[in-house]
């Protein structure tokens, strides 16, 4: 394959890790220590007596102590220090592979501004007077977002992307609620390609959920989305631009249809990576929003999470948002629980407030231009690639629209016609080369043996080439071994997994280790 | 592109002359040929209207830290504040692993190429499992407070019912979170929430008044233990039994840095236990350390079934003796079966499962012993000291764990006047209850932990003796 830059592109010889590391249940050694802990004074004994059971109601005090594992700290800390070794993470990798996900580079300098002591010990309940720098942070961002959105308020509690969603489920539910209509209408509309959460969020929330398929363009027809409106309509939560990268260009039209019938429109811009600066939720006519912090403003993923999803919403569907707000008269911030119409709360205090330091600190490094820059990047870089992945011989996009911003959604279905390697086989060998696995596709997969890379603005030129030599060798070794990308992986921490049938088995699947050892016959006497 | 030279330390292809290569590779003039698909009548003309850039990194921390130094925080004030995120020792250990970039910026790595992350995972899974002695842990989810609703869904999914009983004494938070997620009762697939009232003199569940409500309509009957208020429910193993006369699921939330001394979830007879993990090795972060847990049995399947949160089975490989994490009965989940799957499940806590593996590692048995023994006693102690200022006194009893209801309408000063007196003198009194326990009167929620020592508690009692004098 050609490369864009100058360099020739050489597969590097990746050997992940391999410490062959134990449960740590296994190693235990009775009676060795990891850390000590404080001990009362005497003087403390002194007055309450030595004995804490007394306070303790007899039916509720511990008498078998539970069987964690006693080791020195050395111990501890060398053997999780080898399974980070062999946690492949972003930032060792190429997490290109991780599309949907928007795997971008999270500055290291904000790391260090969430560990002082100015942010990690700081208690929610402190009265605002001593929090008047978090809750400029808080402030601050939403002033952001209401630029980027368009919108008139923002709620930062939601704890991820689908918190974010089922925040808005919430917050649709009691607007309808406060004018007498939610008996009538019990019904939100989404798109296939629409996150997952998307659909689950308004169905946990109560809702039924109608799902819009894409026709061959790869998106929902106008008719069939004037067909689902109705007076039973309470909302609609849509992703533009979808899971497939395509953009949706009937998307005013579609606002106005559930706007007609009395919905509420609301675009799930967890990704907003292609948007910055460029289109807003505001401007295609949507109510709300959301942003996943940890996507598009840069802070990390953090083995899933902590995460914040920014709720944006209009004025109308602000006194519904969830307590508390957080204000500012000007001079001094403060958190406004006073708000009747509120739906309440979805989480405990009121956000992740060092995932809203991060995305601040980004959107500061940045300004109006490179936020702008950010995205132009992303869709260059994902077009560059895509030119790259469908010169490959296998691989294809479907839909008759071809036009990509962010991401696509590719299919390996001639691949594995031809050789019988489909998205599964291609992933396990793929990651032998030393990035992530590549996503495939939410469920379910209505486009066949699909992979979905996205390569934000944080991959050079070479991180490009590179994965896209990587796909084409894989799809090389499909046609000419096909059996060497069968037995893949090779170069990992451990060998092929086995035993897949514990996954729906009850007699041997195993959630800790205590159950491994009664299911497996370990357990002692 | 944008017409300025901009290139950004975050964004390598924003050098010119790599961009006009790319461009040129796909045939475009500009980025903005590519945006064709968006419709021009949708495009955003202006500029956005945000601060910055602060170009340098220097400069971007000077300011950051400028904002921060508006804070005052618990490290340099000696603070009383509990109340669903308490401030426990983090030990630097906990802090060096859970800070390492593999674990902070890895995601959706599956099982190979994460297979660290995989193990860690189990293996905070299996020592929480130890704590709660339960055998089924589902991955760390938002907060105790969704985590409770989402067990009460799962225990009306698994009765079919549609009615729960709660304490009175719940967290307001956790409460109102658990309301939201049950749904308005003009909704036919809600789930009806009714508390149940406490004994006056001990904070735990009135008996009497919880065999009046609790029906076989009734999905699950939760407790808290320790409770919100502090005090320890000591009819645990009482209230399962009443529960599960009626055909109810009882479900536990519980402190597990409470569990070296007190009795676990599974030996009272939970079906389902929920929590939050921040007290195991996670800094507050003014609310952004939390993370919930969701524990259940799993003697039968049902209950995996119906759990919403993302779950691990230990499996396999084919080398002897080695072992890979894998997700199981992965469709039943919301990424699965979309609106069909159990409620909804995400991006949540993660690396707050780092974070508890290690501390639980480091505690062993012991540890957690001594902890949740130095917690109580010096607890007790700086509920004695406050109770010998006159006008002040504790209620509910001396059943509690870390925290304890210290009541100051004998003082004739309000908990907000007590508690501004207390922070020009350096010290975070404890919550103020009045707003959502108004029979309280001028009640506060003290929390003392194993980092204050005899010393802070002398000058807590010193100052509020003073202040109410």
């Amino acid at each position: 394959m050609t490369a864009g830059s100058d360099k020739t592109v050489k597969l590097r010889d990746y050997r992940s890790a391999h410490w062959d590391e134990p449960i740590i249940m296994e190693m235990s050694v009775p009676g060795e220590r990891g850390v000590y802990v404080p001990l009362a004074e005497p003087e403390v004994e002194g007055l309450v007596g030595s004995d804490a059971d007394a306070f303790i109601p007899a039916g509720m005090r511990r008498t078998q102590p539970p069987a964690l594992p006693e080791l020195s700290q050395h111990q501890v800390l060398r053997h999780y220090l080898r399974l980070s070794q062999q946690t492949m993470g972003m930032d060792l990798a190429s997490d290109i592979s991780e599309g949907t996900c928007t795997m971008k580079y999270s500055p290291k300098v904000h790391d260090e501004l969430c560990r002082s002591p100015q942010m990690a010990e700081l208690h929610p309940f402190q009265d605002d007077e001593t929090l008047q720098g978090a809750l400029q942070i808080l402030w601050e961002f939403r002033t952001i977002l209401c630029a980027i959105s368009g919108l008139d308020e923002v709620s930062l509690h939601g704890g991820g992307g689908a918190h974010a969603a089922f925040t808005n489920a919430a917050v649709v539910r009691a607007y309808h609620q406060s004018r007498g209509e939610l008996a009538q209408r019990d019904e939100f509309i989404t798109t296939m390609f629409s996150h997952p959460c998307d659909a689950a969020a308004p169905a946990t929330a109560g809702f039924k959920v109608v799902t819009l398929m894409p026709d061959e363009m790869g998106y929902p027809p106008l008719e069939q989305v004037k067909a689902a409106v109705s007076e039973r309509t309470a909302g609609i939560m849509i992703t533009n631009p979808e899971d497939t990268g395509i953009y949706n260009p009937h998307i005013d039209t579609i606002v106005d249809l559930v706007h007609e019938a009395g919905g509420i429109a609301y675009t799930d811009q967890a990704n907003a990576n292609s948007v910055l600066g460029i289109a807003r939720a505001r401007d295609a006519g949507f109510d709300a929003c959301h942003f996943n912090l940890h996507k598009t403003f840069s802070s990390p993923h953090a083995c899933a999470g902590p995460a914040t999803g920014a709720y944006c919403c209009t004025d109308e569907l602000a006194p519904f948002l969830p307590v508390p707000v957080t204000t500012f008269d000007g001079r001094t911030y403060h958190l406004d629980y006073d708000r009747p119409q509120s739906i309440g709360k979805v989480r405990e205090f009121y956000g992740n407030v060092p995932v809203v330091l991060r995305a601040l600190a980004w959107c500061l490094s940045l300004g109006p231009r490179g936020l702008r820059e950010v995205s132009e990047i992303s869709v260059l870089n994902n077009n560059y690639l895509m030119k790259k992945l469908l010169e490959i011989e296998g691989v294809s996009m479907p839909y008759d629209e071809k036009r990509r911003l962010d991401q696509v959604r590719f299919s390996l279905q001639q691949l594995k016609e031809d050789t019988g390697i489909g998205c599964h086989e291609f992933q396990e060998r793929q990651i032998d080369f030393g990035v992530q696995s590549v996503w495939t596709s939410h469920h379910p997969f209505v486009v066949p043996e699909p992979f979905t890379p996205e390569p934000c603005e944080t991959y050079s030129l070479e991180d490009l080439d590179y994965w896209a030599e990587t796909a084409a060798r894989v799809c090389r070794e499909a046609r000419e071994d096909p059996d060497l990308v069968r037995n893949a992986p090779y170069n990992q921490p451990i060998a092929k997994m086995t035993g897949l049938e514990a996954l729906e088995d009850h007699d041997t699947w195993a959630m800790t280790w205590r159950a491994y050892k009664r299911k497996h016959g370990l357990a002692g006497p | 592109m944008s017409d300025e030279f901009f290139v950004h330390p975050y964004i390598p292809n924003s050098v010119p002359e790599t961009k006009r290569r790319m461009l040129e590779e796909i045939g475009k003039e500009s980025a903005l040929d590519i945006y064709e698909p968006i419709p021009e009548r949708l495009r955003f003309k202006g500029a956005l209207d945000v601060p910055g850039p602060i170009h340098s990194e220097a400069e971007l921390r000077r300011h950051m830290q400028g904002i921060l130094a508006k804070n005052a925080s618990c490290a340099e004030n000696l603070s009383f504040l509990g109340g669903g995120t308490w401030q426990h020792s983090v030990p630097a250990a906990v802090d060096e692993v859970a800070n390492r970039a593999e674990f902070v910026s890895a995601y959706d790595g599956l099982y190979y190429t994460d297979m660290g992350k995989q193990q860690v995972k189990f293996e905070w899974a299996s020592q929480l499992g130890e704590l709660l002695d339960l055998e089924g842990v589902g991955l760390a989810f938002y907060d105790w407070g969704t985590v409770t609703g989402l067990s009460l869904r799962m225990a009306s999914r698994i009765t079919g019912r549609n009615h729960v009983l709660l304490p009175d004494t719940l967290s307001p938070e956790r409460l109102a979170i658990t309301r939201t997620l049950c749904g308005p009762e003009e909704m036919p697939a809600s789930i009806r929430v009714e508390l149940v009232g406490h004994d006056p003199a001990t904070g735990q569940i009135d008996l009497d008044d919880l065999r009046a409500k609790v029906s076989d309509e009734t999905a699950a009957v939760y407790i808290e233990n320790p409770g919100f208020l502090g005090s320890i429910e000591g009819q645990a193993e009482e209230i399962g039994r009443i529960a599960h006369e009626h055909g109810a699921q009882f479900v536990v939330g519980v402190d597990p840095i409470s569990l070296g001394v007190l009795r676990s979830p599974g030996s009272c007879g939970a079906d389902i236990a929920c929590g939050d993990v921040q007290s195991l090795g996670v800094h507050m972060s003014c609310g952004g350390g939390l993370g919930g847990f969701i524990a259940f049995r799993d003697d039968d399947p049902v209950y995996a079934s119906e759990c919403p949160l993302i779950l691990f089975t230990i499996l396999p490989t084919e080398k002897e003796g080695e072992f890979a994490f894998a997700e199981m009965m992965e469709e039943r989940t919301s990424y699965g079966l979309r609106d069909k799957g159990k409620d909804w499940v995400g991006t949540g806590a993660g690396l707050w499962m780092v974070a508890g593996a290690v501390y639980m590692s480091l505690m062993g048995p012991q540890g957690f012993r001594e902890v949740g023994e130095t917690i109580v006693k010096r607890a007790h102690y700086a509920a004695r000291r406050l109770a010998d200022i006159p006008g002040v006194s504790i209620r509910f009893g001396d059943g509690f764990f870390k925290e304890f209801v210290v009541d100051f309408g004998g003082t004739g000063t309000t908990v907000a006047d007590i508690n501004a007196a207390l922070r020009e003198r350096g010290i975070f009194g404890g919550y103020d209850l009045s707003r959502h326990f108004p029979d309280l009167g001028q009640s506060a929620l003290y929390c003392v932990t194993e980092l204050h020592t005899k010393n802070d508690l002398d000058a807590l009692a010193a100052a509020v003796r003073e202040i109410v004098a």
